[in-house]
């Protein structure tokens, strides 16, 4: 199921939480919506859901609007973040809920839901566990339930919020492989929020990067990585350093000196210059390139962050080094970026 | 100056915080209170309630339990909190509801409403019905020209108990619910269900132990009602008299293992109600606090 999303604004209490998003989500898509909190990630999800009404715009499932079905009528699939499942159900009770409150000749007999429920419970891998209580299982085995449990509906959507959040790293990692391996297994279209960049960009087909009630980038893993299009999700994926530069006559300076970056097609003014740290050339000379001297230097895993000063105005960036380059006991390092992008000043 | 005295007071008093630092006599003092008091206060009283009733034997306590009197006493409290128990069940979940699960204007004001009960003298709560439904009340001359009686009756005795029992069954809930959230309602909609199902599979079970604790103390509390009935019962013999208002009466005429006898009967709903709070909580414990969130 295709779900659109139309220039929809949501306030709360007249204070906005989305301003105007617009978003297309294939059918069979795997999407995430990732920002930090307080970016209207949840808020996205919980109107795609029905949980929440648009002060303004339109959402369509398909070719038809569903902005205004209520969250019975629109089937979707919810996990919820710290689940919710019913604590005074057994795990099929549960998984069974949806098709117990069902009417008429749609609901199917008990002995179909329960079949249904076992079969889901092995889809989860939990099989088995059909007669135990929510609080007799682990924090992973309730996230399956959780997910056995919305997929019961089968539903048009499968939305997911914070859906590893509450887990130690370890199961976290785990259920992601897994839940890629139900979303490719099952085809249903899936959203999920997280605020985890990692999750986010291993787990999705495209990620939608949110910030401050506003779509700042929607694609693919690579595209947000490789091309981040603001500044915000220059810092906010990944690690990046930044320093406040010039444009002068399609050259970028750095205080008084060129370093040797060309930026043709820039207008000349100020502007800030975000790079990788890890995706730095060293140089020996400097004639071009950005200079500093080395303020602090810290083992992280396989490489070496060494922090530097630079120039008069004390302006401070973070780069890496292999662990055994003389550079990083040296105290002036020498370096020119190797993929980086210019925003200019607002 | 005062530096050095300063820093050597300071561990003397980390270890005084760390655990119970009081001797085991000072202890054993504590509790000797705590009992004594307890015993004085609570228990002495419920011995001399039954010594009382059963002074003049066993025949003497029934033969005055059979008093017609008596019956038409306890067939009538029985009757209020068959009333107003399930009217405050009703009540008391709905502003629960209302509270915990929806955002609103005026909730403060609502949920100090509700400790209205709580909070003013049962008399007063008895005589505002008076002022409201009396001869010379704000509605009495209405009431009077359709012919519905309300005060001295029991109509008024129901409306009493109501008012004052109300807080009970809200006041249990309310914090439940709050604490539980939304989640579960809304995880049992996003699966289709429509709002009496989510109510009855989903947020009465997950209430249902601070429920039954409230209906305990509810009902209790209805059928021990003094001061709000006394001012609207009218106290009239075999009518309108509930039992706390029949033990006054026949203490007031000296019979006093009459007034025990019933008292008796007071007492042991009291126990009872005691010994199901106990049992609950024993038997369904982990349960209860399971439901009070993980």
């Amino acid at each position: 199921m295709e779900v659109r999303v139309a220039n929809v604004r949501k306030e709360f209490d007249r204070f906005p939480a989305l301003h105007d998003v617009s978003l297309d989500i294939k059918s069979g898509e795997l999407i995430a919506l990732l920002g930090p909190s307080g970016s209207g990630k949840t808020t996205l999800l919980r109107l795609i859901a029905g949980l929440e009404r648009p002060t303004r715009g339109n959402i369509f499932f398909g070719d038809e609007d569903a902005s205004h079905k209520s969250i019975q009528d629109r089937n979707v699939g919810f996990v919820f973040q710290h689940y919710a499942l019913f604590r005074h159900m057994t795990v099929a009770d549960n998984i069974g809920f949806g098709l117990k409150v069902r009417h008429g000749p749609s609901r199917p007999p008990a002995q179909e839901i329960r079949r249904r429920a076992s079969e889901l419970l092995d889809l989860v891998q939990l099989s088995g566990l059909e007669k135990r209580y929510p609080a007799q299982l682990s924090g992973g085995q309730r996230q399956r339930v959780a997910l056995a449990r919305a997929m019961a509906i089968e539903p048009k959507v499968l939305l997911l919020d914070e859906p590893f959040g509450a887990l130690d790293a370890q199961v976290r990692r785990e259920l992601r492989r897994w839940l890629r391996e139900i979303h490719d297994a099952t085809g249903h279209t899936t959203v999920f929020v997280t605020h985890d960049q990692e999750e986010a960009l291993e787990l999705a087909d495209r990620v939608v990067v949110m910030s401050q009630g506003r779509i700042e980038q929607v694609g693919t893993a690579d595209d947000i990585y490789d091309t981040p299009n603001s500044p915000f999700v220059y810092g906010f994926i990944g690690e990046s350093s930044s320093l406040p530069v010039k444009v002068e006559n399609g050259e970028i300076w750095l205080a008084d000196r060129p370093i040797g970056l060309a930026a043709p097609n820039e207008p000349s003014g100020d502007g800030t210059l975000y790079f990788r740290p890890h995706d730095v050339e060293l140089l020996d000379g400097c004639s071009g390139c950005i200079a500093g001297t080395v303020a602090a230097s810290r083992r992280v895993a396989g490489t070496r962050r060494v922090e530097l000063e630079i120039g008069g105005e004390r302006q401070r960036v973070e780069i890496e080094l292999p662990v055994d380059h003389p550079a990083a006991q040296k105290s002036r390092v020498a370096f020119r970026p190797g993929r980086w992008k210019l925003f200019p000043a607002a | 100056m005062a530096d050095p005295e300063i820093k050597s007071y300071a561990p003397h008093h980390e270890s005084r915080s760390a655990a119970v630092t009081e001797s085991r006599p000072a202890q054993a003092v504590l509790m000797a209170i705590v009992f004594a008091f307890l015993g004085i206060f609570l228990l002495l009283p419920l011995i001399i309630v039954f010594h009382e009733a059963l002074a003049k034997g066993v025949g003497a306590y029934t033969q005055s339990l059979n008093d017609a009197d008596t019956r038409s006493a306890i067939r009538l409290t029985l009757l209020v909190a068959a009333i107003s128990v399930p009217l405050n069940i009703v009540f008391g979940i709905s502003a629960a509801w209302a509270i915990a699960k929806f955002e609103f204007k005026g909730k403060a004001f609502l949920t100090t409403l509700i400790d209205l009960p709580f909070s003013v003298s049962p008399v007063i709560s008895g005589l505002v019905y008076v002022l409201l439904f009396g001869a010379q009340g704000l509605l009495g001359g209405w009431l009077k020209a359709h012919g519905i009686v309300i005060l001295f009756a029991v109509p008024g005795i129901v409306l009493a108990t109501v008012f004052v029992t109300f807080p009970f069954v809200a006041r249990e809930l309310i914090p439940l619910m709050q604490e539980q959230g939304n989640g579960d309602e809304e995880a049992a909609l996003s699966l289709g269900a429509n709002g009496w199902q989510t109510f009855w599979y989903v947020t009465l079970p997950n209430v249902k132990w601070g429920l039954l604790y409230g209906v305990l103390l509810c009902n209790a509390r209805a059928m021990g009602e003094f001061g709000a009935v006394s001012v609207v019962s009218g106290h009239i013999r075999g009518l309108t008299n509930t039992m706390p208002l029949h033990v006054e009466i026949l203490y007031n005429e000296y019979n006093a293992v009459g007034a025990f006898a019933v008292a008796s009967l007071l007492a042991g709903l009291a126990l009872v109600t005691l010994v199901l709070k106990t049992l609950l909580e024993m038997r369904y414990g982990a349960e209860i606090a399971a439901t009070r969130g993980h």
